[in-house]
């Protein structure tokens, strides 16, 4: 058992609890969205004592050095004096400039930020309506096109965000950006090596950006794109991609459904995506693999695809976690 | 003299053994039930700990951590039986690895040695 403190008041944090946990029982008003350390909704600032490693996992070492840290990953081991942070340190302004309908239920957001930001084609942000309502969504554009940042975004049944994004958001509206966070990206050095990239639904919006990095620096071995969803509906950016790997050589585009009713779609796979990826792919020794989007399939494939023969150490995985 | 930590390679060795060596026990069916719902990362480090622990590393285990991380799993039904399997899977991994005949001996010895750790005994 620990001592916390916030504001004026002193509470005791029972061992393996959060501070998250503690704070809101208590009745303060934490901004937080996954509560699985991803989206630093919850980033706090400890201002005596010290705060354990793994709740600063993902933030920059200049936040790490302002003592900045995740509410919902930090269970103290010590006593702790913490502080809200003012959001204006961490969220960029932007302003949309851009909705284009990708699919029946998916939305490309383009947005221009305010001020410089720098990312790597698959990381992630969370993006804020207002001081309280935050979602993390994967970045599909690439840095080079400057300021002007790409969301595929999917209209979640009952989804607070994604409603708003859909039903009122237009262009000229802003909102505001934390982040970027996530090891999903591709890294040079290794031009010749495979990659094999699965992603379901909006899972593809990191993997888009991914392969138009490889691509972009020359990336010489095949790269391989598994993208799945229930019925042809779900798929989308099939005619661009059916395109991009008629103009490269090495790009190789497998769209997967699990039923493909009266598809027009050609070269669609029926079936269940783990199992399609790992009868095209069955020996990944070797192989990068970068596994977007329902939180359980990427569990489970990253467990198949390292059975197979694949390293640990190449398995980058971004599990899409569903806001509670 | 050099230590069977170095003779076996160090640091490179443990990095080559720990993949092995957990996708052995994740495709074993005699203990794979306990590593349904670990967090593979997590489990990929601890696997790296235990490794250079038993090569005679540096490492920082102690037979309490042995006892804390295993007890939910005594309570599920963890025996000497899959100890065994463990050993056996270990001994495969090194062989795999061209470690010499007398140096994995003497690692099952330094596995079997956390053995009543492990199992809370």
């Amino acid at each position: 058992m620990t001592q916390l403190k916030f504001k004026d008041d002193v509470f005791t944090v029972s061992a393996g609890d959060t501070v998250l946990d503690t704070l809101l029982e208590q009745g303060h008003v934490i901004p937080n969205n996954c509560r699985a350390g991803a989206c630093q909704s919850c980033v706090m600032q400890v201002t005596k004592g010290n705060v354990p490693e793994n709740s600063q996992k993902g933030l920059k070492d200049s936040q790490k050095a302002k003592g900045f840290f995740l509410a919902c990953s930090c269970s103290p081991e010590e006593d702790i004096h913490v502080q809200l942070i003012d959001t204006e340190q961490l969220r960029i302004p932007a302003s949309v400039t851009k909705i284009n309908k990708l699919s029946t239920d998916v939305v490309e957001l383009t947005i221009k930020m305010m001020d410089e930001f720098e990312y790597y084609a698959g990381q992630y942000v969370t993006l804020w309506k207002d001081d309280y309502l935050g979602r993390s969504y994967s970045i599909a554009s690439l840095p080079e096109k400057g300021k002007e940042l790409c969301f595929h975004i999917r209209h979640v049944q009952g989804g607070q965000f994604s409603g708003w994004v859909h039903n009122e958001l237009t262009v000229g509206d802003t909102l505001s950006v934390q982040g970027p966070a996530g090891d999903c990206f591709y890294t040079a050095g290794n031009p010749e090596q495979n990659l094999l990239l699965i992603g379901t639904g909006t899972g593809l919006a990191p993997l888009y950006g991914i392969i138009h990095d490889a691509l972009k620096q020359d990336h010489r071995g095949e790269i391989h794109l598994f993208h799945g969803a229930l019925n042809p509906g779900g798929l989308y950016l099939t005619a661009e991609l059916t395109r991009l790997a008629q103009q490269c050589s090495n790009f190789i585009y497998h769209p997967c459904v699990m039923s493909a009713e009266q598809s027009t779609l050609k070269n669609i796979t029926e079936g269940d995506i783990s199992e399609i990826a790992l009868e095209t792919v069955p020996k990944p020794k070797g192989w990068k693999s970068f596994l977007c989007g329902d939180e359980n399939l990427v569990k489970a494939l990253k467990k198949k695809i390292f059975l197979a023969g694949s390293n640990m150490s190449d398995i980058y995985a971004d599990p899409f976690i569903q806001s509670k | 003299m050099t230590t069977l930590y170095e003779r076996i390679g160090g640091e490179a060795a443990v990095d080559a053994a720990v993949d092995i060596f957990y996708r052995k026990v994740l495709s074993d069916d005699r203990v794979n039930g306990f590593f349904d719902d670990v967090d593979m990362d997590g489990q990929i480090v601890k696997q790296k700990g235990f490794l250079t622990m038993i090569f005679g590393g540096p490492n920082n285990y102690t037979g309490k951590d042995m006892r804390e991380g295993h007890k939910h799993l005594v309570a599920n039904g963890l025996n000497d039986s899959h100890v065994d399997a463990i050993v056996e899977l270990l001994g495969e991994t090194l062989k795999e690895l061209g470690v010499a005949d007398a140096d994995i001996a003497e690692i099952a010895g330094i596995a079997n040695g956390a053995r009543d750790d492990v199992l809370n005994r």
